[in-house]
């Protein structure tokens, strides 16, 4: 299936930083994207496999580990001496919302159990996600204890399974993609939490971005091929410029008073935890490397905050401005 | 009366032709226009368009019709257990979405859709693929298809879920549409063929571009999926008149069917598009035309475009009202009953158990179970799997469906304003609070003559904030309309599976009847008679007494009702959404 190339989407200007820095440093944790219908949120984030940076994973391994992840091994890397790698790019996972709790966590394989009754582990989609993205679309229709299963992973980086007589740990570390409509409903806090950044999707209100973005799509429909290869180069430039982001952030310093910033804005906007300004300070230094520069400016995290900070904000029932107006606002006072 | 005849067979007649119209377009560009939904109970007039409407479609390409029950294991398919029993293969069985590739999704009763197998559907449509992660099966199948919508709502709130409604281009009404104007489409099916030929040749003006997203935005349909809509029916306009150019008439017909539906349902509820609609769409159109000339044209083009939609919504507005005027038959009643004694909750796994005390038997899951104790049992390769009483595995179910919290809310007198505030501070807690994730919450507000639903059932914030954001007070104390209101949505809700739980905030002193006429001894009278009938009604009940001072006559009501009897002579949100959750909690 061909997909809708990432440079040929209009406007989303938000919601393509957000994913841009998330593919260079996934620590950030991940992007949830909120908002109006027919904006062409799935469509970016589908747009990323397009673009996902290059890993080193053990061949053959049914779990996709990398041989340096913190997480560790799995139990058949683990024992298997020398390993051989090889270089992939990152995956981008559908969880598609029918899915069933046994094709997420992985099962016992039927077919083999049946016919030979053989007991061997059919791995899920977390093991497919590892290393790589994993992505719900309508993510506040997730079936609660689907969303139990993937708030524990998310956090441990491990799946662990323990069913049908089967006892299989393997890594999972994803950096989870949601989309949604807030119209549908809220999402549970918990999960909120887990998203890095969060975008405010809204539906364009030029007229020529929206012709532009009504043109393309029909582009593209008629025939995907020669308007996937007409993007071609443009993807690529993207993808070499995520690459270069990644070698370089490494290096990247953030001043002692951009620290001080990060803090007192998280200090004025009332945030709960460490991980807002974790992520604050760790998406600045991605926007600088996918600058080309070699240290985090004050403009960095006044663009960032409000994808940072955004969905973390207390949900105050009687304050009726949005948390982007709240993060502005505080930004306006704070970094001044 | 006879122009008042005439003038509604002129209606229907209209009606139809655009119908018929719709529905020809649907079939020369399928994958750009998604479908249609048909608002209509059920009847010849129904009967003749689908029957036209099949016709329509490309030779042998498939129909399937999925009932509003409809499961996600049914829409996406899993894993077939025949195969899986008798040949010992898993083999993945397709659902109703990968079925209908090609063709048609005719989806029943589409107004009680389940959220989440809307959200399914959604995707297919997106991706014109379905993806399979169920049950040990893991597969893509394509599944492209038209979809097409029954909808026998009969109240303004009852529709297919927005996510569908969003995904196709036309939204039609056949209530109010006469068995005398209808007639056969009187389109030859080689005509549709020559127009999905032409299609793709078909061009439309940057200046007829700009117009027709001038006229989406102005009449509140901001969304893009909206604005490709109408072009794309524009030209399969043009296309079936065997042109290669978007002419005006094509233009105009795409925004009275695309639109028109559209534009009448943001002014009768509060969805999104409404409020994010720029309200003077002259001003922020800014394509920098090569002269003012060209700006002008622009303009006026949008505003014939308009001006054709702008006659038809009136009309939906009368179709509408007349529909919601329509009682509800008993036996629209009694299936309801019969979907909610269904068990609609939702399976949350399988669990060790006997299937004869614990419940359902999930056959999958007792088959993994005994699997790997195959050889074991002495069972060699493609002889059938043993199954032992311990390998038996129970579908567990998560009861709660969810609650329908319904507020019915005194907006009378010079108390309103103040209760009125406190009540939409309880329903936005109770909407912002997690653990009301699954119930829906809504608000009956009476005042004046009569009750008006000020917020349809929902669980978003959002949407519960905009329609509470302007809600008037004063006038007399209609209550029994109010319970009323409460008891007809109490019942729908019960028949989506829900289960209603009303709680009054009211002082109890009526003081205008039924028949909407003042006078404090009949309308206490009719209070008293619906209070008992609440009684009846599914779900429980709470009444808050918002008088100064506890009123035996509200306790009295509240008696009548059932209810849960508090006085709370200065109502405050907090007290009131912890009230309600704590009563739900342990319901």
């Amino acid at each position: 299936m061909v997909r809708f190339p990432f440079s040929a989407i209009v406007g989303q200007d938000d919601l393509k930083s957000a994913l841009l820095m998330t593919a260079v440093d996934r620590s950030i944790g991940g992007v949830l994207a909120f908002g109006d219908r027919g904006a062409g949120k799935s469509t970016a984030i589908r747009a990323l496999a397009g673009l996902a940076p290059k890993s080193v994973v053990v061949a053959d391994c049914p779990f996709r580990c990398s041989p340096d992840a913190p997480a560790g091994l799995c139990a058949l890397c683990e024992g298997g001496g020398t390993l051989k790698t090889r270089t992939e790019p990152a995956p981008v996972v559908d969880l598609p919302l029918g899915a069933t709790e046994d094709r997420v966590v992985g099962a016992l394989d039927l077919e083999r159990a049946l016919a030979h009754g053989e007991k061997r582990f059919e791995p899920g989609l977390l093991a497919r996600a590892n290393g790589g993205f994993l992505y719900i679309d309508e993510v506040n229709l997730l079936e609660d204890h689907l969303v139990d299963v993937l708030l524990d992973v998310a956090a441990s980086g491990v799946n662990v399974v323990e069913r049908e007589g089967l006892s299989v740990r393997h890594p999972a570390q994803f950096v989870l993609v949601g989309s949604g409509n807030p119209e549908e409903g809220e999402l549970r806090p918990q999960l909120l939490d887990r998203f890095g950044l969060s975008v405010d999707v809204r539906t364009p209100t030029d007229v020529k971005e929206r012709i532009d973005v009504v043109r393309r799509r029909d582009a593209f429909e008629r025939d995907p091929e020669g308007f996937a290869k007409s993007y071609a180069r443009k993807d690529a430039a993207i993808r070499r410029k995520i690459e270069t982001a990644r070698g370089a952030i490494d290096a990247i310093e953030t001043p002692d008073d951009i620290l001080e910033a990060c803090t007192r804005l998280c200090i004025a906007l009332g945030t709960d935890g460490l991980r807002g300004e974790l992520t604050l300070m760790r998406t600045a230094r991605a926007r600088a490397a996918l600058d080309g520069r070699s240290a985090v400016k004050i403009a960095d995290v006044r663009a960032v905050a409000p994808l940072a900070l955004g969905h973390r904000l207390r949900k105050d029932p009687l304050d009726d401005a949005g948390a982007g107006v709240r993060v502005d606002r505080a930004v306006a006072e704070v970094l001044s | 009366m006879e122009e008042a005849l005439a003038r509604s067979l002129a209606v229907g007649e209209a009606r139809w032709a655009d119908a018929a119209f719709a529905a020809v377009l649907a079939a020369i560009d399928p994958s750009g226009l998604g479908g249609l939904s048909l608002r209509s109970g059920p009847g010849p007039v129904r009967d003749l368009f689908l029957e036209e409407f099949l016709d329509l479609l490309p030779e042998g390409a498939p129909v399937r019709r999925a009932p509003a029950h409809v499961g996600v294991e049914r829409l996406v398919g899993g894993l077939d257990l025949a195969a899986a029993l008798a040949e010992g293969r898993a083999k993945v069985e397709r659902g109703l979405l990968a079925e209908a590739d090609g063709g048609l999704l005719l989806i029943a009763m589409a107004e009680r859709l389940d959220r989440g197998a809307a959200a399914v559907i959604a995707a297919a449509i997106d991706e014109g693929v379905v993806r399979i992660e169920r049950s040990g099966a893991s597969r893509v199948d394509p599944a492209r298809f038209l979809t097409l919508m029954l909808d026998e709502g009969e109240e303004a709130h009852e529709r297919p879920p927005a996510t569908l409604l969003e995904r196709i281009a036309f939204q039609i009404e056949l209530d109010a549409v006469p068995w005398r104007c209808v007639a056969p489409f009187s389109v030859d099916p080689d005509a549709v063929q020559a127009a999905r030929d032409l299609l793709g040749a078909v061009s439309v003006t940057p200046e007829m571009e700009t117009a027709l997203d001038g006229a989406c935005r102005a009449l509140g349909a901001p969304s893009l999926r909206t604005l490709s809509f109408v072009l794309r029916a524009a030209r399969a306009s043009a296309a079936l008149a065997g042109r290669e150019a978007v002419e005006e008439a094509d233009a105009e017909s795409a925004v009275r069917l695309v639109l028109g539906a559209r534009a009448a349902f943001a002014e009768t509820d509060s969805e999104p598009q409404a409020e994010a609609a720029p309200s003077d769409p002259q001003n922020d159109q800014s394509p920098e035309p090569a002269d003012d000339t060209g700006a002008a044209e622009i303009g006026t083009l949008q505003d014939r475009l308009i001006a054709a939609v702008a006659a038809d919504v009136g009309a939906g507005l009368a179709g509408l009202e007349a529909a919601s005027r329509r009682r509800r038959a008993s036996e629209t009643g009694a299936a309801g009953e019969k979907t909610a004694a269904r068990d609609r909750g939702r399976p949350v796994g399988s669990r060790p158990g006997d299937p004869r005390k614990d419940g359902r038997l999930d056959v999958l899951a007792t088959l993994r179970a005994a699997a790997p104790w195959k050889r074991l049992r002495g069972a060699g390769p493609g002889a059938p799997t043993p199954v032992r009483f311990r390998d038996l595995q129970v579908k567990h179910f998560e009861h709660r469906a969810g609650s329908a919290v319904i507020f019915v809310v005194d907006a009378s007198g010079s108390a309103a304003l103040h209760r009125l505030g406190e009540a939409k501070g309880a329903v936005e807690r109770l909407l912002a609070d997690c653990y009301a994730r699954r119930d829906e919450v809504a608000l009956i507000a009476f005042r004046g003559e009569g009750a008006e639903l000020l917020l349809p059932p929902t669980r978003s914030l959002v949407r519960a904030k905009r329609a509470l954001a302007q809600t008037p007070g004063g006038g007399g104390t209609p209550l029994a309309a109010g319970l009323a209101a409460a008891h007809l949505l109490a019942e729908q809700e019960a028949g989506r599976g829900r289960t209603p739980y009303i709680v009054v905030l009211s002082d109890g002193r009526a003081n205008i009847a039924l028949d909407r006429t003042p006078g404090r001894p009949q309308a206490m009278a009719d209070a008293e008679r619906l209070a008992k009938k609440l009684a009846d009604a599914p779900g429980a009940a709470l009444f808050f007494d918002t008088g100064p001072r506890p009123d035996p006559r509200a306790a009295a009501l509240a008696a009548l009702m059932q209810a849960d009897y508090r006085p709370l002579p200065a109502a405050d949100g907090a007290t009131i959404s912890r009230a309600v959750r704590s009563a739900l909690g342990s319901a």
